[in-house]
């Protein structure tokens, strides 16, 4: 008995450096390249080791598309537009001694949701019985991963909240600024700079960006006395430009940050992933730390001072433009910073990344009430859960953006002044 | 390069039915925006339910044409009052924020996989132009160079254009354009006066919203087929790109700007294009010679905005804003 297992062991052995050179890794399917969406995911038996070699189709209508997972599991089918697929896993490619957990839907029917990648998991061995996911369950999942999108969401939406309240601009081309960290981050990393040196430079980029909009654009206008809604009229100009610039450098498709991927762990009664898990932390670290600068420090106080009346703030000594230029500087960075965790939450980067989230992060602001901070994170927060709560309420996936635009507006009919908002500022 | 084919092309653009759906839109944002103040950044969404209303009343409920025209005239004007009702107290970057996110919202509801069997989800919808080519009085053949459906389609288009054309000027120097431009100019002095300022709003975002409406049919006549994607919020903004070139508070302002937008945009492409195959230019791709365009369109409202915020035509002393 031990020597047959001893032989069969050997021969898999021998086997697997072969299975693996016949496929060089990874096996992108010939058509990947011309598509802008893509259904992947991890092929990973219950020992977490990946599977390699197993073919995965997806149908939709005429379509069909085939990928073999590469040696580290991973599989990757382009596919020509959104919509519901039928992705079926060959279940005779499956390894020796591999199956599917029982319960394991396949084929089975997976449907876009506003991102332009799909992540499709199957469960493998008997060991996993895939959970029907009870109510409650899902529920306290779902809030948990929309108190880490809010959050994420307050960064930017924290970072537009005050310039709104400084300089009175409404700024259409915050999404930008957003999508400018995650590209960055992209970008460094293929440059092949280590991963941390990337993030500390994307965030170093997007405080430059601020900076940079600040002095070349926004304080020149201010000094013309443009009024806010021209100036609001050239952020979407700025907008547009900004957008088609990094599409023209980074072009249409969705990449991948590095560890995008990454199986949920099992935290207490919740179930999260790790990136997620991080993003909560460190949203909320750098929020508080916002907050206690804002209360605490005489920085604090002086942009306080200017949100609630630049001309009294300057008579009092202030340097007005000193501060509006520090907080361009760290909306830049937040928005930065916002765009790399949504990078990870959705997951991919793409170069309309930002804009996808803009009204959003509006909404969060708007339901706050303009130009208060703790409003828009309290604003944020809401979006976020209400975002990811509606979807266990029962509203399709590809609909959960309008319920939180839809809550924007009915609180603009009874409470225009937003949650934390006061009344004179809505004439 | 051949030069005649792409000013011959750019030409072509002038008389295009999507210039003409671009001068309409672009006509209601110029009563909107241009002439009572409100900042409507949906035209995009009153687009999509005028073509959205009636590619569904055809296809779905078979109804002749001018009917399903009437109820996506209707639908756009309820539209107008829904967003009209909770934001025209509100202030200007208030209206603009509701404004856009109905638009989205309606782009949503209409790519949502819920409602495939009516909207066509992500696919959007096609042959419901059937009813409009039956009434074409003009027999085949060739006229200006097109077959007889484009010939019909400019005029219907363009015949629209100046209709509203038209209607908007009689309105603007009646004494309700009047009363209009008060509002944009002094609300609270118009008040005092005794006119309902919420009513005039009200009316006059009706007004906007139904030309965006037949703006939205008309550009999707000749494509046979409507789709969610074509009505994102960028439509807005290259509708007030168009709007800023001609001028705020004019009639023709928007129709001109929309001109222009149009050759200019098919020119830079046609140049482009023709410098990239023959060689001349190797640093850029076709690809990223149409997002070049687009850059130049972001480009040039940023400049047009600060530079030129009257347009080409329009008054300074009639701007929306100081």
């Amino acid at each position: 008995m031990g020597a047959i297992s001893a032989t069969i062991l050997a021969i898999l052995l021998l086997a697997a450096p072969a299975t693996q050179a016949a496929s060089p890794a990874p096996t992108p399917s010939p058509s990947n390249q011309t598509f802008q969406n893509n259904i992947s995911g991890f092929l990973r038996d219950d020992t977490r080791a990946p599977l390699a070699d197993v073919t995965i189709t997806a149908k939709k209508g005429d379509f069909t598309g085939t990928a073999k997972s590469s040696a580290n599991g991973s599989w990757n089918i382009g596919v020509p537009e959104q919509g519901t697929y039928t992705v079926e896993l060959d279940e005779s490619t499956l390894p020796e001694g591999i199956k599917l957990a029982e319960g394991q839907e396949n084929p089975r029917e997976v449907t876009f949701s506003q991102t332009s990648n799909l992540s499709v998991i199957f469960a493998f061995g008997k060991g996993i019985v895939v959970q029907e996911q009870d109510f409650g369950q899902n529920l306290l999942n779902r809030l948990v991963a929309g108190l880490s999108f809010g959050l994420l969401l307050a960064l930017a939406s924290v970072g537009l909240s005050l310039i709104f309240g400084t300089t009175g601009l409404t700024n259409f081309a915050h999404g930008e600024m957003v999508t400018l960290g995650a590209v960055l981050v992209f970008a460094f990393n293929a440059a092949g700079l280590p991963f941390w040196l990337a993030l500390i430079l994307s965030l170093l980029g997007g405080a430059l960006f601020g900076y940079a909009q600040d002095r070349g654009l926004w304080r020149p206008l201010r000094r013309r006395g443009t009024g806010l809604v021209p100036m609001m009229i050239v952020s979407i100009g700025l907008a547009l430009a900004v957008r088609y610039v990094i599409q023209f450098y980074f072009g249409g498709a969705t990449q991948q940050l590095p560890y995008a991927q990454s199986p949920e762990i099992q935290l207490g009664p919740v179930s999260i992933s790790p990136n997620n898990l991080w993003s909560l932390g460190i949203s909320a670290v750098v929020i508080a730390l916002i907050g206690i600068v804002l209360l605490k420090t005489r920085l604090g106080k002086a942009t306080r001072a200017v949100a609630d009346n630049p001309a009294l703030a300057a008579a009092s000594g202030i340097d007005v433009d000193a501060v509006i230029r520090l907080v361009w500087i760290t909306g830049g960075m937040l928005a930065a910073l916002g765009g790399i965790l949504w990078a990870y939450y959705r997951p991919g980067v793409t170069f309309d990344m930002g804009s996808a989230i803009l009204l959003l992060i509006f909404a969060g602001v708007t339901l706050g009430g303009l130009g208060t901070v703790f409003g828009a994170l309290i604003g944020s927060i809401i979006v976020g859960i209400f975002v990811e709560l509606t979807t266990v309420f029962g509203l399709a996936a590809d609909l959960k953006y309008v319920g939180a635009l839809f809550i924007m507006i009915v609180v603009l009919l009874f409470r225009p002044q937003g949650i934390l908002g006061r009344r004179e500022r809505v004439g | 390069m051949d030069f005649g084919f792409i000013f011959a092309s750019a030409a072509g653009e002038i008389f295009s039915p999507t210039t003409a759906a671009y001068a309409l839109a672009a006509l209601g944002l110029a009563v909107h925006f241009g002439y009572s103040g409100l900042l409507n950044f949906g035209q995009a969404g009153f687009m999509a339910v005028g073509a959205y209303g009636f590619a569904i009343s055809t296809l779905t409920f078979g109804v002749p044409f001018f009917l399903g025209l009437l109820i996506a005239i209707t639908a756009s004007a309820i539209f107008a009052l829904l967003l009209g009702i909770p934001t025209l107290r509100l202030r200007a970057d208030y209206l603009a924020i509701v404004t856009i996110a109905a638009a989205e919202i309606v782009r949503y509801i209409v790519t949502t996989n819920q409602l495939t069997s009516v909207t066509g989800s992500a696919n959007g919808l096609a042959a419901f132009e059937g009813g409009f080519y039956a009434m074409n009085p003009f027999p085949e053949g060739s006229y200006f160079g097109m077959n007889n459906r484009d010939f019909f389609i400019r005029v219907i288009g363009w015949g629209l254009v100046v209709v509203c054309c038209t209607l908007v000027w009689l309105l603007m120097r009646s004494p309700w354009g009047r009363v209009l431009k008060g509002i944009r100019e002094d609300e609270n002095a118009v008040r005092s006066l005794g006119k309902n300022v919420y009513a005039y709003k009200m009316q006059a975002l009706v007004i906007g919203g139904v030309l965006g409406a037949l703006a939205g049919m008309v550009f999707t006549l000749p494509r046979g087929a409507v789709q969610p994607a074509n009505y994102g919020t960028e439509l807005t903004f290259f509708l007030y790109t168009c709007l800023l070139l001609g001028g705020l508070a004019t009639v023709l302002g928007p129709v001109i700007g929309a001109m222009i937008f149009w050759v200019v945009l098919s020119l830079t492409q046609g140049i482009l294009y023709g410098l990239i195959e023959s060689g001349t230019i190797t640093w850029l791709n076709t690809v990223q010679a149409g997002q070049l365009r687009y850059i130049l369109v972001g480009v040039a409202l940023m400049l047009l905005m600060i530079f030129r915020p009257q347009g080409v035509f329009g008054n300074k002393k009639e701007l929306a804003f100081a």
